[in-house]
């Protein structure tokens, strides 16, 4: 095996006597990289995919038949209809606040030099590695009619009574945002990162006003940026399951909680499976949209 | 690069108040969990009325809390003990296949990302009510690793990127057999990464919420689901004691990946 690489000038010359050694070398060598891959491999096949496309199956089912039963519910029965628009709506919602909050800080951020960017930086880190349910639980503390927002307000005596932040979708909406805001932060700023400053400067020296030479310039660029953390939102949102089930206080139904819901205390398999379908369908869909207008690395290419 | 006061583009101060609002908005609810679990008071106030540590206290005088516990670091050791090695090796194999075979397995090992959690939970339910495997610290493991396997090989992936694998091939042409190639000039080279990507896998784990709602129950509860049930159905204080130990965690974790990191 180690003649690999000192024999590989060996293939150029006239006779072909390492040929077939080299392709065995070649073939183990396949083997043993299959091999060290195959673990991970069986892990998913075993425990994702084969169970969704058992999903996928069981949502065509019912009584033993196939049948479309399972999505004809969701259009016909009012309930489940109302989940999906819910879910829908506060994933828009949640999708279009990342938007707007998140992009000022992205393109700040990739400005700043450290220790500034260091410390701006992990101040977008550290909530993203804290447990989701430490943050639920601490937006419980800050929403509630006690908390610490609520007695602002009632400092600077806006309203006469307390707002209703939490147990509806304001609660809701507020927590998502918070656990994507990263999500949409960090691939936006490595985008704006990258980029060519000496475009703007070429612009102005042009004669363009600022404001001018970041929306004809600057924005377009990072617009491929914007629109990648606003698709990773936007899909993350759709399956969301803590945040609603905690901060909706049994007030508001995302698609998440019905699938958990139907499975826990029915073992309704055949409906969850339907809405679990619609789920990854419309979270591929979307991916797949934008993947075919971005280019699949910018969109596949990060990470939690 | 140059900084933006060279560039022509605006930057007022609006834009730093806007930024810091949403940075503090980012922060706040990590901030207030320290104080709120020194709180004496049963109900949720911010800042707390007095000081106690009554909720420490009960934490560790109830043994389904402490069980969970241990039950959670349990799960999350035996997930970082598995997920990095299988992680580690799927890694080295797809940086040393083709483009090809690249693209393929990274679309397979990033499923469970893309993929909604509640689907991959019901699917694993699933299969491990047939293989009996549900309440099970196997399952639990199992379960955790699957999720924190793409983590390790991203980690891993981008170590190995800016790694020269001939390196390896060099000590091979030098007569090293290949596994002492691996552990005597590539491993230590990415052994940063390789720690990084362990305790991302051991968070992942201790972090789990969705798939442990399904998997983790009777004697092997873990923690996130106790707190999830505590926290949706009647708020227990006792939550802010053990949120502060996540917290802490977090803070321990985030903070030996930088210096890790930093090293490098």
């Amino acid at each position: 095996m180690s003649d690999e690489a000192s024999s590989a000038g060996a293939i150029d010359g006239a006779d072909n006597v390492n040929v077939r050694p080299l392709a065995l070398v070649a073939r183990r060598e396949r083997l043993l990289m299959i091999g060290l891959f195959s673990p991970a491999f069986l892990l998913m096949a075993t425990f994702v995919v084969l169970p969704i496309a058992w999903l996928f199956y069981l949502s065509f089912v019912d009584n033993a038949q196939f049948s479309t039963v399972h999505y004809s519910r969701m259009i016909e029965y009012s309930s489940y209809y109302k989940i999906l628009l819910t879910t829908l709506r506060i994933s828009i919602i949640v999708t279009v606040i990342c938007a707007i909050a998140g992009y000022p800080v992205a393109y700040l951020l990739a400005q700043l030099a450290p220790p500034w960017s260091i410390i701006c930086l992990s101040l977008v880190v550290i909530p993203f590695w804290t447990s989701l349910l430490v943050r639920t639980y601490a937006w419980l503390v800050l929403l509630s009619s006690n908390g610490p927002i609520n007695s602002f307000v009632e400092w600077l005596s806006i309203t006469d009574k307390p707002l209703e932040l939490v147990f509806n979708e304001t609660g809701t909406v507020i927590g998502m945002v918070h656990v994507m805001l990263p999500f949409f932060i960090l691939p936006l700023y490595s985008v704006i990162k990258s980029f060519d400053w000496s475009l703007i400067q070429a612009a102005s020296s042009l004669g363009a006003p600022p404001i001018s030479a970041f929306a004809r310039v600057f924005l377009p660029l990072s617009l491929p940026g914007l629109v990648a953390g606003a698709v990773l939102v936007f899909v993350q949102s759709l399956g969301f399951f803590v945040t609603p089930a905690v901060l909706g206080g049994g007030n508001v139904t995302m698609v998440s909680m019905k699938i958990a819901s139907n499975v826990q205390n029915y073992f309704e398999w055949g409906a969850s499976s339907a809405f679990g379908v619609v789920l990854l369908i419309s979270a591929f869909g979307v991916l797949a949209i934008a993947a075919r207008m971005l280019g699949l690395e910018r969109t596949f290419g990060m990470t939690r | 690069m140059s900084t933006a006061h060279s560039t022509g583009l605006p930057r007022r101060h609006w834009l730093y108040s806007i930024v810091g609002t949403v940075l503090l908005f980012l922060v706040l609810p990590v901030c207030i969990v320290i104080p709120e679990s020194f709180s004496d008071s049963k109900y949720l106030s911010f800042p707390p009325p007095g000081f106690s540590l009554k909720w420490y206290s009960a934490f560790l005088s109830s043994d389904d809390w402490l069980s969970s516990a241990r039950a959670s670091l349990v799960a999350a050791t035996l997930t970082m003990l598995f997920a990095t090695p299988v992680g580690v090796a799927s890694a080295y194999a797809i940086s040393n296949l083709g483009p090809r075979f690249q693209r393929i397995s990274m679309a397979f090992i990033l499923l469970p990302v893309i993929v909604p959690s509640m689907l991959i939970a019901i699917g694993i339910f699933y299969v491990y009510i047939r293989l009996s495997l549900v309440n099970t610290m196997l399952g639990i493991v199992l379960a955790h690793s699957i999720l924190a396997i793409p983590f390790v090989i991203v980690t891993l992936l981008s170590a190995l990127r800016s790694f020269d694998l001939r390196q390896e091939l060099v000590a091979r042409s030098l007569g090293a057999p290949r596994f002492a190639a691996f552990w005597r000039v590539t491993l230590p080279q990415i052994r940063p990464a390789v720690i990084s990507a362990a305790l991302f896998a051991f968070i992942i784990s201790l972090d789990e919420v969705i798939v442990s709602l399904f998997v983790a129950g009777g004697n092997n509860m873990v923690l996130t689901r106790r707190m999830f049930v505590a926290l949706r159905d009647a708020l227990d204080p006792t939550i802010a004691a053990i949120s502060t130990f996540f917290v802490v965690v977090s803070l321990a974790v985030l903070g030996t990946v930088a210096l890790l990191s930093r090293k490098r």
